[in-house]
């Protein structure tokens, strides 16, 4: 046996566990997702939406689908990535993961995998959900499902990190309230930037995640703040980012071994 | 035969500069049923957490089975179960549920019945649809027991597997060490209820503020160390010891009912009989007299405070 063997029983089993434990906690990790999504629809969609008609020649109802999708993606997947490994380390059943012959990234496969399927499902469900509120149209199918998958993975990815580093509840809720979902909202998921003042604009297109949103919305109705190419890599230079911060994390035991 | 735990100049300071473990030199044999005795705060459970990879060693080396345990890491681990000290579950998991996941997690396939088989011998396969918040404590450390057993390994470890447990309970488990120990399972445990270590190891190794003081085989050790005290139940309470009786180094004992001499079992020369002929030639009288030999607490409580004094 060496390093490069794959350990799939390993993997399968923390991988089947997480999905388990989403399936026992459905409430929490679909349904109140699914509910807060329409919620956004009855408030933005119906009430405001039908003074906004259009942005950018979509129907606004429309136009703010995909930018709900990637909120519930962002915040979900952190929530998933960073629950999964926050909890056996705060109830101690980390000894086992920390005994069991199972490499990094087999770790990070593991628990990334599991949180990111779950925010795969979850996107998907909010899609059909909005497709009975409003008409959607997906002009590029493949790159939207390609942004989805690599958005759910980074943020969970994102999340796994926040799990390891966060020592307290209130630490692993810090970072989605106060970073996560302001930037979200300010980042053009229900408009889109090119209706805000020049200045604005401006300091928007420091905020990354115009560029992770701008991407999804371009796969579905063409049209896009910034070019495809920069949202493509964005998001995967954000993925980089994470991986790389996984690695320093297992390399040093930061946090995870004394 | 070469050992199957082979601990080579382990060292272990604590990110907050403390030093839980001096160099540590220990080699565990194929097959042997081990006790780590110590007082609490001695390091015991840092040692096995570093063979187990839960805590990184500052400085030495461990082989588990010939592989050394940062670099072979995989087929290392694969060998070992771990029973921690204290009693972490999942509380929302079923024992069965917990227990394949166990499995798994250690790279082995499933096998239900062998699963099954471990939860038969715990006394677990009733309860294996239960949520383990609804066990008692004795249970859910057999529930660990389960997992630590749920991948086969060779090598044991059980860090005070009986804190806290009923005597049934605590008899059962001996059986079961046992029993495992029989199946060609090396077993690594700490306690603190010496009369486990007397009970169960094969070999028992003290350690103390860190430091390995005493590695040695049960029996020679009781006999090595082993004091016998003689006590004579006087007829006539004394006051004080005779003169005469000086060269035993007497203790009066009982308000003055009783002579103790405490004396090496081991010795050439123990001064028993030697003793007793200068009592009957004094002219004191006793009705009765027995002996008896010190435990392994005895012999772990004066190593420990010898040491502690010591250093002081
Ligand atoms: N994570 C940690 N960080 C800092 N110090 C630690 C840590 N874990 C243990 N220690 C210290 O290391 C020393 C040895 O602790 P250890 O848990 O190995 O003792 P032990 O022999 O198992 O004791 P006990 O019988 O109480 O279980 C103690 O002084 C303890 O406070
Ligand atoms: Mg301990």
């Amino acid at each position: 046996m060496n390093a490069l063997t794959f350990n799939r029983h390993s993997v399968w089993a923390i991988y089947k566990f997480e999905m388990a434990r989403a399936l026992r906690t459905i409430t929490q990790s679909i349904i109140t997702p699914v509910m807060t999504t329409s919620l956004y629809f009855v408030v933005f969609g119906a009430a405001i939406g039908s003074r906004m008609t259009q942005v950018d020649g979509v129907p606004y109802g429309s136009f703010i689908v995909p930018g709900l999708i990637m909120l519930s993606l962002f915040t979900q997947s952190i929530f998933n990535g960073s629950f999964g490994i926050y909890f056996p380390k705060f109830v101690g059943t980390i000894y086992e993961l920390l005994s069991a012959p199972i490499s990094y990234l087999e770790i990070v496969v593991a628990y990334v995998g599991a949180a990111a399927t779950k925010s795969i499902i979850l996107g998907l469900l909010i899609l059909t959900t909005a497709s009975l509120f409003v008409p959607i149209r997906i002009l590029h199918p493949e790159w939207m499902i390609a942004f989805l998958v690599l958005t759910s993975m980074t943020f969970s990815l994102f999340g796994f990190i926040l799990g390891i580093w966060a020592q307290g509840f209130e630490q692993l809720q810090m970072i989605p309230m106060l970073i996560v979902t302001p930037l979200t909202f300010l980042g053009g998921s229900f408009y889109s930037i090119s209706m805000l003042p020049p200045t604005w604009r401006t300091i928007a297109l420091f905020n990354p995640v115009v560029y992770l949103i701008s991407g999804f919305r371009w796969s579905f109705y063409g049209t896009s703040d910034v070019g495809v190419e920069i949202s493509l890599a964005a998001t995967l230079g954000f993925f980089i980012v994470c991986l790389l911060v996984v690695g320093w994390i297992f390399k040093t035991g930061y946090r995870l071994k004394s | 035969m070469p050992p199957i735990v082979s601990i080579k100049n382990v060292t272990k300071t604590y990110a907050s500069g403390l030093q839980a473990l001096k160099p540590i030199n220990l080699d565990i044999r194929k097959g042997e049923i081990f006790a780590l005795l110590g007082p609490n705060g001695a390091g015991k459970t840092t040692l096995i957490n570093i063979i187990c990879g839960i805590v990184t060693p500052s400085s030495g080396e461990i082989f588990a089975d010939g592989h050394e345990i940062q670099r072979d890491y995989r087929p290392a681990r694969a060998k070992i179960g771990l029973v921690p000290q204290e009693l972490t579950t999942d509380r929302f998991e079923t024992v069965w549920a917990t227990t394949t996941f166990s499995r798994g997690l250690f790279g082995r396939a499933p096998d239900k019945a062998y699963v099954e088989r471990i939860l038969r011998d715990l006394s677990l396969w009733d309860r294996r649809k239960d949520q383990l918040q609804t066990l008692s404590g004795g249970m859910k450390r057999r529930v660990m027991i389960a997992k630590a057993l749920s991948h086969e390994p060779t090598i044991l470890f059980l860090d005070e597997p009986t804190a806290g447990v009923d005597v049934e309970l605590r008899r059962d488990m001996w059986a079961l060490v046992r029993r495992l120990r029989d199946n060609g399972v090396t077993i690594i445990l700490t306690t603190h209820y010496i009369d486990e270590a007397e009970e169960m190891a094969d070999r028992i190794g003290v350690i103390n503020k860190g430091e390995l003081i005493l590695v040695e085989d049960k029996a020679t050790l009781i006999k090595k160390l082993g004091k016998k005290q003689l006590t004579l139940v006087l007829q006539e309470p004394m006051t004080e010891i005779p003169p005469e009786l000086g060269d035993w180094h007497l203790m009066l004992k009982a308000g003055g009912h009783e002579l103790e001499y405490t004396f090496d079992a081991n010795a050439e020369r123990t001064g028993v009989p030697s003793l007793l002929r200068r009592i009957t030639d004094i002219g004191v009288g006793f009705k009765d007299l027995n002996t008896t030999q010190s435990s392994l607490e005895d012999i772990f409580v004066s190593l420990v405070t010898e040491r502690t004094g010591a250093t002081a």
